[in-house]
């Protein structure tokens, strides 16, 4: 043996002890805390500071806005607030917008719910396939469908509905459902179907006394994501409405007047586009922080 | 190598603790010896695993002492306490081989690589999975899984003691009895000390030397398997260990004569100074199952008693009986008869256990 | 798992199926239809062939888009996916800290697209915006309408701060799946930092990582709202990407059959990435898993 080597328990001891003590010099564990914490800081004031701007801007009168740079809003004022519920053709954007995605929400996961299944329980023709074009769905940006789409809807007539919107939003939605669903149904364990099929439970009942529940945390996740690209999307869901069912993304658009861009009135319109959203993550943050791994494993 | 001395420890998950039922350890002495191979026996919640993180340094006791050989090591990490522990569910680094599953502990203190060979193939051989060495850990079986995670354990030259928690919890029962000789053969290659938690008396007793049973954050009883099973010296180990578990009943001394309920108690002398002695109205005899004299015939001394049911396991019986309100179980051996409707019973005293406030109280016999 | 040959599954896909197929397939048909033809009105067309493909092919301006559309979506992929993995490493765990930081850093991600444009167009303004201003006040130059550099630096800053979130979202949840023997045992065995992310941490967020880089991937491909708001393409067209030239192609200038061809190469390069990338991690699991059986 060379003489690296330690061949007794002591010397055996001691290489082991310098070992630890050459950890212990580089964790500090009470440093890397401090670092973490001023790391996270730091990334939380970056997100924070665009919002923090549109906010304040917000609580501003278009004079203070345009008169110069300030902090905080020296005259503190709501009347963009007051203009935007009080008038219908401002409100009544965030009615439609919140509308279809409801709508998109019910429809999307009701359809991807029994396709998830399918896909994680059973095998049939083309199934391999029938995925990845699925995923391919996903992938067809919005721009591509603009005119069929129009035209689609126009010819069928749906143009200018909420249901114009949720429909075409399932485009992306259903695939993202279905792809998520999946991956929370495929961690359930195949024997607890058969059980509750010898117990003599009907396809339908064991779907949605037994299965549904087991993957709340699955479902909740997933609804997240959909609220999400269907409350964000702006180039279909202008397109497919006019003034009925327009969403509040493309009412803000609107709002260069003769007198330049109203900007008090943009930045609250948009801080108002962000309490939904709060409130979605609010109700699945236990979800998400209970951890899942997505995917096929 | 090390001798693991547990001093007045004790350990509450809870920041306020209030009542002893706040502790998940109760204050405890206990010493491990160097090279002994022991098992922590006890229902599920009863601590053991608590007590185990604690040894291993994952928790920090809330009160007392961890001594390895002597030095507090209660402010030292795992890293730093030359232990190895096996999980219940089996933890291996599915990306790594086996071979490098295997030599991650060495390399992590930069042992040379020729030392890290050496160990590694001397260890897979011990395990029998030289075979496996190239593949990946992820596509293993649980019980190899389980081998490889015993196997970073065993390949460190440092080692004082390797921790089992309940480590044959995900095996198939028919390679269970396989792992379990394994460990026993490096028990006794190595001679390193260690420590198997589980809630099987079957592995505790099959496995270790000296087994220490907990019930409620304490070990009641530390001693070896035979022991445990003739002088249990807490209610709760007669109950736990034995199957079927120990007998116990309730008893008093009214005018002169040990009762049990209405039912008198055919015992000796002995038995009934020790009960009236007792301070207490908590006062049980126990006995066990196999040391019933069961008869089918009435004999002298016999109490009579009703015969419920027998159960029939093969190489004894299980009689359930009946005597005066209290329900007994009996151990029969097959050449013995098994006696129905009516059977007397004797217990021989030397067999009989006193328990006073749960523990055991010694009987002087004239 | 091993899954049941049972084509009665078919039933349970049929409802999804026809949604879909009612919204993608139809609309899919009718650009197909487009791209062949040269439409001059409702009545009057001609069959084309793969003229339009040739020309959109042969587009300068186009090829440019297209150079343009990969630099950037690599660029945010190269900054994002680290700082995502890093963020959700040093995300707090426990307590009310845990919300508190998931709810703000998920913010960015559910604000419309277009309304991102607008925030980051207000905070970047020299005259009213915080960032513009601070970085005028400090000397720099900053102009986003002049400068293409600061153009495309500000559009790569707004989807850092727009779409890092989704990966530490992703992140963050596959770590919280990891349980805690995995940490213990490597305590045990004495693994440093690195080894535990390496060896631990790194293989289990593989998953939502292939979900993240896609979804990551596609919609950066796809950018259209944000830098339209902000930068409307310019200056010059140094940020106008795909999208913005095919939505200025087909409804500003109505030009039907090219627009059409476009749309379909677009929808192609998107596919044809996202393929390569999908089967390269398929068959780096498939290899892992044959090698041994």
């Amino acid at each position: 043996m060379s003489d690296s080597l330690p061949t007794t328990p002591d010397a055996v001891r001691q290489r082991a002890a310098a070992a630890d003590n050459r950890r212990r010099r580089k964790a500090r564990p009470a440093s890397r805390q401090w670092r973490r914490r001023g790391l996270m800081t730091a990334y939380i004031v970056f997100v924070l500071l665009p919002i923090y701007w549109l906010l304040n801007m917000s609580f501003q009168s278009n004079t203070e806005i345009l008169g110069g740079l300030t902090l905080w809003p020296e005259s503190f004022t709501i009347e963009h607030y007051a203009k935007i519920l009080s008038e219908s053709s401002w409100y009544m954007g965030y009615v439609n917008s919140i509308t279809y995605v409801l709508m998109n929400m019910l429809i999307s996961i009701a359809v991807a719910l029994p396709a998830a299944y399918a896909f994680s329980r059973y095998k049939f023709i083309g199934d391999k396939h029938l995925f990845f074009w699925l995923l391919t769905n996903l992938m067809a940006p919005p721009a591509v469908f603009l005119l069929p789409y129009f035209q689609l809807y126009y010819t069928v007539g749906l143009f200018d509905t909420h249901i114009a919107v949720a429909l075409a939003h399932c485009l992306f939605n259903i695939p993202l459902a279905v792809w998520i669903l999946e991956g929370f149904m495929s961690g359930v364990p195949k024997e607890i179907d058969e059980t509750a099929f010898i117990d003599g439970y009907s396809f339908p009942t064991f779907f949605v006394k037994i299965f549904i529940p087991m993957i709340s945390s699955g479902i909740g996740v997933t609804l997240f994501f959909l609220f999400m690209f269907s409350w964000v999307e702006l180039l279909l869901a202008s397109t497919l409405t006019s003034t009925g069912a327009q969403p509040i993304a493309s009412v803000m658009t609107q709002t260069k007047g003769a007198s330049g861009i109203d900007w008090g009135t943009l930045a609250a319109a948009g801080t108002l586009t962000i309490l939904p959203g709060i409130v979605v993550v609010y109700f699945v943050r236990n979800h998400i922080a209970k951890g899942f791994a997505l995917g096929r494993t | 190598m090390a001798e693991i001395t547990l001093k007045s420890l004790a350990h509450t998950y809870l920041p306020d603790p209030r009542s002893p039922e706040d502790y998940a350890i109760r204050e405890m002495n206990h010493v491990w010896h160097q090279g002994g191979a022991y098992a922590l026996l006890g229902p599920s919640g009863c601590g053991k695993s608590t007590l185990l993180n604690i040894i291993s340094g994952l928790l920090e006791p809330s009160s007392g002492e961890v001594l390895f050989d002597g030095e507090v090591v209660n402010a030292l990490p795992p890293e730093s306490r030359n232990i190895a522990q096996v999980f219940q569910f089996p933890v291996i680094y599915d990306t790594m081989t086996v071979y490098d599953n295997l030599a991650f502990p060495l390399r992590n203190v930069k042992t040379p690589e020729a030392r890290v060979h050496e160990r590694v193939m001397e260890v897979a051989e011990v395990l029998e999975l030289t075979a496996q060495l190239k593949r990946k850990a992820k596509n293993l079986t649980a019980d190899e899984k389980q081998k490889v995670s015993m196997g970073r354990g065993l390949v460190r030259e440092d080692v004082s003691a390797i921790l089992f928690d309940e480590p044959l919890t995900v095996i198939d029962p028919q390679l269970k009895w396989k792992l379990r000789r394994k460990l026993k053969e490096i028990h006794q290659r190595f001679e390193i000390t260690m420590v198997y938690v589980t809630h099987d008396q079957l592995e505790a007793s099959t496995f270790a030397d000296k087994i220490a049973v907990m019930y409620e954050g304490q070990v009641v009883q530390f001693g070896t398997p035979r022991e445990l099973f003739e002088r249990p010296n807490h209610t709760f180990v007669g109950y736990f260990i034995g199957s079927p578990g120990m007998n116990f009943l309730d008893v008093m001394v009214r005018n002169g004569r040990v009762m049990a309920g209405d039912t008198e108690l055919a015992v000796g002398q002995g038995v009934h100074d020790a009960v009236a002695r007792a301070r207490t109205t908590n006062i049980k005899l126990g006995i066990r199952p196999e040391f019933i004299e069961v008869h089918a015939e009435p004999v002298e001394g016999g109490m009579e008693a009703r015969v419920d049911h027998a159960q029939d396991l093969g190489t004894y019986s299980i009689v359930y009986l009946t005597l005066g309100s209290m329900a007994l179980k009996a151990r029969i051996e097959e050449d013995q008869v098994t006696p129905t409707g009516k059977a007397w019973l004797r217990f021989p005293d030397e067999r009989l256990g006193l328990y006073v406030d749960e523990y055991r109280v010694e009987i002087e016999n004239e | 798992m091993n899954k049941v040959y049972n084509n009665r599954a078919w039933w349970l896909i049929l409802p999804m199926l026809l949604l879909v197929a009612f919204s993608a397939v139809i609309p899919l048909m009718t650009v197909v239809n487009y791209s062949v033809q040269d439409v001059f009105d409702a009545n009057t067309r001609f069959f084309t062939g793969t003229e339009w493909f040739k020309e959109m092919l042969n587009d300068p301006a186009l090829q440019a888009a297209v150079l343009r559309q990969f630099a950037f979506s690599l660029t945010v992929l190269a900054i994002e996916v680290p700082l995502g993995i890093g963020i959700a490493l040093i995300m707090p765990k426990k307590g009310w800290q845990a919300s508190a930081v998931l709810i703000l850093v998920t913010m960015p991600l559910l604000i419309p697209w277009n309304v991102v444009g607008s925030i980051w167009q207000i905070f970047t303004r020299g005259d009213i915006g915080l960032m513009g201003w601070s970085l005028r006040e400090l000397g720099y130059g900053y102009n986003i309408t002049a400068s293409p550099v600061d153009a495309w630096a500000t559009i790569i800053l707004m989807d850092v701060w727009h779409w890092t979130p989704l990966i530490a979202l992703l992140c963050y949840s596959g770590l919280r799946s990891i349980p805690d023997a995995y940490y213990q045992a490597a305590r045990i065995d004495r693994a440093s930092k690195w080894a535990v992310f390496r060896y631990i941490q790194l293989p289990k967020l593989t998953n939502v990582l292939v979900i993240g880089v896609l979804l990551r991937f596609m919609h950066s491909f796809m950018i259209y709202a944000e830098p339209f708001v902000l930068t409307g393409g310019g200056p010059g067209s140094s940020t106008t990407f795909l999208s913005q030239s095919l939505t200025t192609m087909a409804i500003g200038q109505q030009d039907l059959g090219p627009s059409a061809a476009f749309s379909l190469i677009y929808f192609l390069i998107i596919l044809l990435v996202t393929w390569v990338f999908y089967t390269a991690i398929m068959n780096m699991q498939k290899d892992d898993n044959n090698k041994e059986a």
